[in-house]
């Protein structure tokens, strides 16, 4: 049964635009346009914009609404107590099991937008749905409801330009017009390491915005291909390939979003124990020699098997492969010797703590 | 149009004969297809090439490619600069981009290529 695909507010932006498109997430996105490796120097070195509709967005609102995504998120919102201010968190299930990733944002007085992954908008939102207590409401905007990410060194001038301001501080949110006319919200946050923003809008109002941010020679149109190769660079994990449900934040490199400060959430007693124990297995970053690395490659030591490769791309930086595993705690330490089987042959990688690539415009 | 001094097969691949050896290389199609060239995976001189079997791989950050022999033969040289600048094949597909040499072992094979212009039309179809 083949289900058809989605498209984006943009698709034929896309196409004008002669890129080639991919199925991902249930959606027929753009991968690439001038090229990955083209993209990716682009977003380092000037600016580049992504679509990012297809991702869901999620409001909700009410007196305890602040109480019960506490119980829900792994990470204190204390730290958003603060109108306009954001918060990356993962929510897990009784297990500990990582159900998401996202981004929750404090947006109005007992209100929050949460943005999370595509690929699990309907979990999330069933998940979300159900734990929320008689009087908090949620609703899923992600139908009515557009992003697109604008992100590089010049990012912030662009956008300054656009909305006649400065944007918000980093990991905050706030409304702009852009042009003197579209309605938005920029959210001083991203995916790629460098600055920049993501530009929440009226899905219709998409290609507008689009448009407006191409408009500048300095920008790029960037794809898939170079979201996943700049967000590896920096060591960003990908639920669905670097965690998942079967997989507690711990063991995935995410203790720093897991907070035994605050109070009950879900999955709390779990990581508790994991935390205190320490994780079996961990994610770890790997330094390849030859060759890219890809997901399912496995990863030896000493000749044995003791994991396979979760990420893995060619860094354009570096230009050399980068990859993420799981393997036992104890081969976790940076420096480690391991090897990728890459089809026919035997490389050797080396852990590193990730980031791969530190001098960006967020980290110079 | 792709170079009408070349001969071409299947899997576009190109080959130039220089007497009785050949130059082998991917052709401007081919590259595009892949997209930026990462990494290349080559014989070492003195490794046999049999015609339709595969003598090495090409790499993209999304994807790999095996590299088949467009005719049988001995490798005599092998372009060492593809491992610092793989990107000439997307540059230079038919200068830069040549992969290896080899000595022929049946010229006779050379005839079961296409022409450049069978090629152009072989592309038509396949794009």
């Amino acid at each position: 049964m083949t289900e058809e695909l989605l498209r984006t507010p943009l698709y034929a932006e896309h196409l004008a635009l002669g890129a080639r498109m991919v199925p991902f997430a249930g959606f027929e996105m753009p991968v690439q346009y001038a090229g990955i490796i083209d993209e990716h120097r682009a977003v380092r070195t000037s600016a580049g914009v992504f679509d990012v509709c297809h991702m869901a967005e999620f409001r909700v609102f009410g007196f305890e609404a602040f109480d019960a995504l506490q119980g829900l998120v792994t990470n204190d919102l204390h730290k958003i107590d603060e109108m306009s201010k954001a918060v990356y968190t993962v929510m897990c299930d009784e297990a500990g099991g990582i159900i998401d990733d996202l981004i929750v944002y404090h947006t109005g007085d007992l209100e929050y937008l949460i943005i999370a992954n595509a690929s699990n908008r309907a979990v999330d939102a069933e998940w979300i749905a159900a734990h929320l207590p008689e009087g908090v409401e949620f609703v899923d905007e992600s139908d009515r409801t557009g992003l697109i990410a604008l992100q590089g060194p010049e990012a912030v001038r662009i956008i300054t330009e656009l909305s006649g301001e400065e944007p918000p501080a980093r990991f905050h949110i706030a409304e702009a017009r852009l042009d003197e006319s579209i309605p938005v919200l920029l959210a001083r946050t991203g995916y790629t390491g460098e600055d920049g923003v993501e530009i929440v809008c009226a899905a219709s109002d998409a290609p507008a915005v689009w448009r407006l941010l191409l408009s500048f020679a300095e920008v790029s149109p960037c794809g898939l291909g170079a979201r996943d190769t700049l967000r590896l660079e920096m060591g960003y994990p990908l639920h669905g390939t670097d965690m998942d449900r079967s997989i507690d934040p711990i063991s995935a490199g995410l203790s720093w979003v897991v907070s035994m400060k605050k109070g009950e959430f879900i999955g709390r007693e779990v990581l508790a124990a994991i935390k205190e124990a320490g994780p079996e297995r961990k994610l770890v970053g790997l330094s390849v020699s030859e060759g890219v690395p890809r997901h399912g490659y496995p990863v030896l030591h000493d000749g044995v098997e003791v994991g396979t490769v979760a990420s893995g791309t060619f860094s354009p930086n570096l230009e050399h492969g980068i990859a993420t595993a799981y393997v036992p705690a104890a081969l976790a330490e940076p420096g480690t010797c391991l090897e990728i089987t890459a089809r026919r042959k035997n490389v050797s990688a080396t852990v590193v703590r990730p980031p791969f690539v530190t001098h960006t415009s967020l980290s110079a | 149009m792709n170079p009408a001094d070349l001969r071409y097969d299947k899997e576009h691949e190109w080959v130039r004969v220089e007497g009785d050896s050949a130059v082998i290389g991917i052709s401007d199609f081919a590259q595009d297809q892949l997209g930026e060239v990462v990494y290349v995976d080559l014989p070492s001189v003195g490794d046999v090439l049999a015609v339709g079997e595969t003598f090495g791989e090409i790499e993209s950050v999304k994807s790999v490619s095996e590299l088949f022999a467009p005719v049988s033969g001995t490798v005599v040289e092998v372009n060492d600069e593809l491992d610092s600048a793989p990107e000439s094949i997307n540059s230079d597909a038919y200068g830069a981009g040549w992969m290896v040499k080899i000595k022929l072992a049946d010229p006779a094979e050379l005839d079961g290529l296409m022409s450049s212009v069978e090629y152009d039309a072989f592309v038509a179809n396949e794009a």
